[in-house]
């Protein structure tokens, strides 16, 4: 029993924060929020260049071959800049996917595909009926949709995409016309479902980790601001209503971070537990955003009501969170319906069984 | 990371599992509120030093069986969910137990750590005063050293005072040095409490119970060798205590989990009238999730602490968590139990009740104990997230 990170993994994290810190700024967030496509290819590069593209997609196709656990602490510092660019969906959701595709054209599609998001040279992302749009569907180089049980591959010029603009400027969202065919299947039936299951998961996941990152970020500004804004004389932080607010988001987001660090387990292991334990991880990290953005604005005053103040990048983010992949209700039922079964396992000494 | 348990720690559930099979009483024992009720707990704590499971983390020498606090956690998941008693040594053993291994000489561990373990010695804090509560520093209570220097001659008044009605030992604060101000000059004092000069003055509780009571102190002399730590820096005494009782050892995760499973349990019994408020269903999902997560985080920071690890201000999180946990646990319950709800145990109507009315009286005092969760945010804002004083 260790349920702790290894030192490399933390310091990868580290490391990982700081380039990110410096690169991602709130001006260069907002400067992509004024061009056309919202994203850049320079930024991607970076990201390649760090080794995150290729974390999770296996060696034999170039990658580092690692799992959903080693990359959930990035996935969290993602977080905590509001990065924008779909690097959770990709690696989390979307390699794994490839990667688990079988027969010939399933091999085909992984040697095709997987070395070149390990290079930085693609970006695959993945459509779910559960999720409504598409996310980053005009930057990607293919599209694995959802349609039934069924799970098919397409290349750009085989779908069109609208954009369905977001509350947040960095989400990228697009409803996607399509059409089946026998030549763009690469999955059916058990095997897409299982497939589909798993991504589902993925997807909740990366964005519990995001979740925590965000609601952190919105912590550690608020602090910053309080502590320089004066009433009374005084730094307003310094007044209990304003600490209290804060208190409260902090004693969610430490019990929100091991739900989440158990569901990457969970998931990189395949325990029978990881849908309760992602629902759980989902809840519990969105619920925590939910605290922070309405906790932190209200500390800002005013000001957290404009466009000016950088709050309003991480805040949004972490309210569309609520409802994306899977609506709060969704996960709300896959714990109920483990808790009420019969002969469930729950109580003392149940937590690590699974 | 490696969520799954040792063989060793498989084995070791096994053989706590099995002892309390054979020797939790079959009928849970009254409420150590009672007389009759603290013998009974007092004695259970005997039985269970006997089995050397009194306080597995302690050493073998003392009592204990030298285990880690992994160890600890799936003991009391184990003990939990069997049904065990409460620990009517709680203040002793899980809150100056570890400061005096911190802080005690060789001596006072030998002389009061295994009195602790075996039951013979029940303790009870004495903190609070009429006009030192949440602002512990205004301690008020003297603590003057003797003329020939082998006594503190003790005046004053202690209270809220959990199980002091029947305890034999106290531990608290005094104020040794009369000159001093604020949470400068106090000391930590260990008191017997069957000296001359001490009365003790039972205060019932919500349940009407004496649970706490007041302590008065008139010339009380107590010998030298009860100083815990040095003179005059008592203050960093109890702040070791303080940070065991928000921290790890007062309020393990199997309590709430066991709670939560109950109530789940509840819930299904009473499910076509609980349903009449929709909002129930969610409470009761929420109580287990936050029980979990309250497990995951303890095992976390075990893990932690096992490799050598220390605790940090983070732990103030942990008694906010609980305590509220706790309160919106035993509400949920009293939202399904409806009409019948308020009715006391003995009540003839009270049937399937069990004992969620005890448990929400007592749920009421977790956010005020062990430092109340106004204090514990300051406390957060402060020292975990930098805010300004």
């Amino acid at each position: 029993m260790n349920f702790t990170f290894t030192e490399d993994q933390l310091l990868f994290q580290d490391s990982v924060r700081d380039f990110l810190v410096n690169e991602i700024t709130a001006e260069s967030i907002r400067a992509l929020w004024e061009t056309e496509t919202g994203r850049s290819d320079a930024l991607w590069q970076q990201l390649t260049e760090l080794g995150l593209t290729a974390m999770t997609v296996p060696e034999a196709m170039g990658g580092l071959g690692m799992t959903a656990l080693d990359f959930i602490l990035i996935a969290q510092e993602c977080g905590y800049v509001a990065l924008p660019a779909p690097l959770v969906h990709v690696a989390l959701v979307a390699v794994p996917l490839l990667d688990q595709l079988s027969g010939v054209s399933g091999e085909a599609l992984k040697q095709q595909w997987l070395p070149a998001i390990a290079e930085g040279r693609a970006k695959v992302m993945v459509g779910l009926e559960q999720n409504a749009f598409v996310e980053d569907a005009h930057t990607a180089d293919i599209l694995i949709l959802q349609r039934g049980q069924a799970l098919y591959a397409l290349t750009p010029e085989q779908f069109s995409y609208t954009l369905n603009e977001s509350v947040d400027p960095s989400r990228k969202l697009y409803s996607v016309s399509w059409q089946t065919s026998e030549a763009s299947l690469i999955a059916e039936g058990e095997q897409a479902q299982c497939l589909i299951d798993g991504a589902m998961n993925r997807g909740a996941l990366g964005v519990a980790a995001e979740a925590l990152g965000l609601s952190q970020r919105m912590v550690d500004m608020t602090v910053s601001y309080t502590t320089d804004r004066q009433q009374f004389g005084k730094p307003i932080g310094s007044f209990q209503a304003v600490k209290h607010l804060m208190a409260n988001v902090a004693v969610k987001l430490e019990f929100a971070k091991t739900p989440v660090y158990k569901a990457a387990y969970a998931v990189a292991e395949q325990l029978s537990s990881a849908n309760v334990n992602v629902s759980h991880a989902k809840l519990a990290a969105t619920e925590v955003a939910q605290l922070a953005a309405r906790n932190t604005m209200q500390c800002h005053g005013a000001m957290g009501y404009t466009w000016e103040v950088d709050l309003q990048i991480f805040m949004k983010k972490a309210w569309v969170y609520n409802n994306a992949w899977g609506v709060v209700a969704f996960h709300q039922g896959r714990v109920s319906d483990f808790i009420f079964a019969d002969q469930a396992a729950i109580g003392a000494g149940n937590t690590f069984v699974a | 990371m490696d969520l799954n348990y040792t063989e060793q720690q498989v084995a070791f559930r096994a053989e706590v599992r099995q002892w309390l099979a054979d020797n939790v009483p079959a009928e849970p024992l009254p409420s150590f509120d009672t007389a009759e009720g603290f013998q009974a707990h007092r004695e259970w704590e005997a039985k269970l030093y006997e089995g050397h499971w009194g306080m597995i983390t302690w050493p073998e020498a003392m009592g204990g069986r030298g285990a880690d606090l992994l160890q600890w956690l799936i003991f009391e998941e184990e003990y939990y969910a069997a049904g065990a008693p409460l620990r009517v040594n709680q203040n002793g053993i899980f809150l100056l137990g570890p400061t005096m291994m911190e802080y005690g000489t060789e001596a006072q561990k030998q002389r009061f750590l295994t009195g602790m373990a075996t039951g013979k010695d029940i303790w009870c804090q004495a903190w609070s005063e009429p006009n030192a509560g949440s602002d512990m520093a205004a301690i008020r209570a003297k603590a003057e050293l003797s003329a020939d220097g082998q006594h503190y001659i003790i005046n004053g008044q202690k209270t809220w005072s959990t199980r002091a009605v029947w305890a034999d030992w106290a531990f608290g604060m005094f104020r040794t040095d009369p000159e001093s101000e604020r949470h400068r000059g106090l000391s930590f004092i260990l008191v017997p409490l069957d000296l001359e000069g001490i009365t003790v003055r039972p205060i019932p509780q919500l349940d009407g119970l004496p649970g706490f009571a007041e302590i008065f102190f008139d010339n009380v002399k107590v010998p030298v060798d009860c100083l815990l730590g040095e003179e005059g820096k008592g203050w960093s005494v109890a702040m070791a205590t303080a940070g065991f009782e928000r921290g790890l050892m007062l309020r393990s995760p199997a309590r709430f989990q066991q709670t939560a499973k109950r109530l789940v349990e509840l819930y299904k019994e009473n499910q076509a009238t609980a349903d009449a408020d929709p909002t129930v269903k969610n409470a009761v999902l929420k109580a287990y999730m936050d029980a979990e997560a309250y497990t995951l985080l303890t095992y976390q920071t075990a893990c932690r602490l096992v490799q050598g690890g220390k605790i940090g201000p983070e732990s103030s999180t942990n008694k906010i968590f609980w305590s509220e946990l706790d309160r919106d646990m035993h509400a949920a319950a009293m939202s399904i139990l409806g009409a019948r709800a308020e009715l006391l145990a003995h009540a003839p109507a009270a049937e399937n009740v069990g004992n969620w009315l005890d448990g929400w009286l007592f749920s009421q005092s977790g956010p005020i104990y062990a430092g109340t969760n106004e204090i514990q945010r300051n406390i957060i804002a402060e020292r975990m997230l930098g805010m300004p004083r």
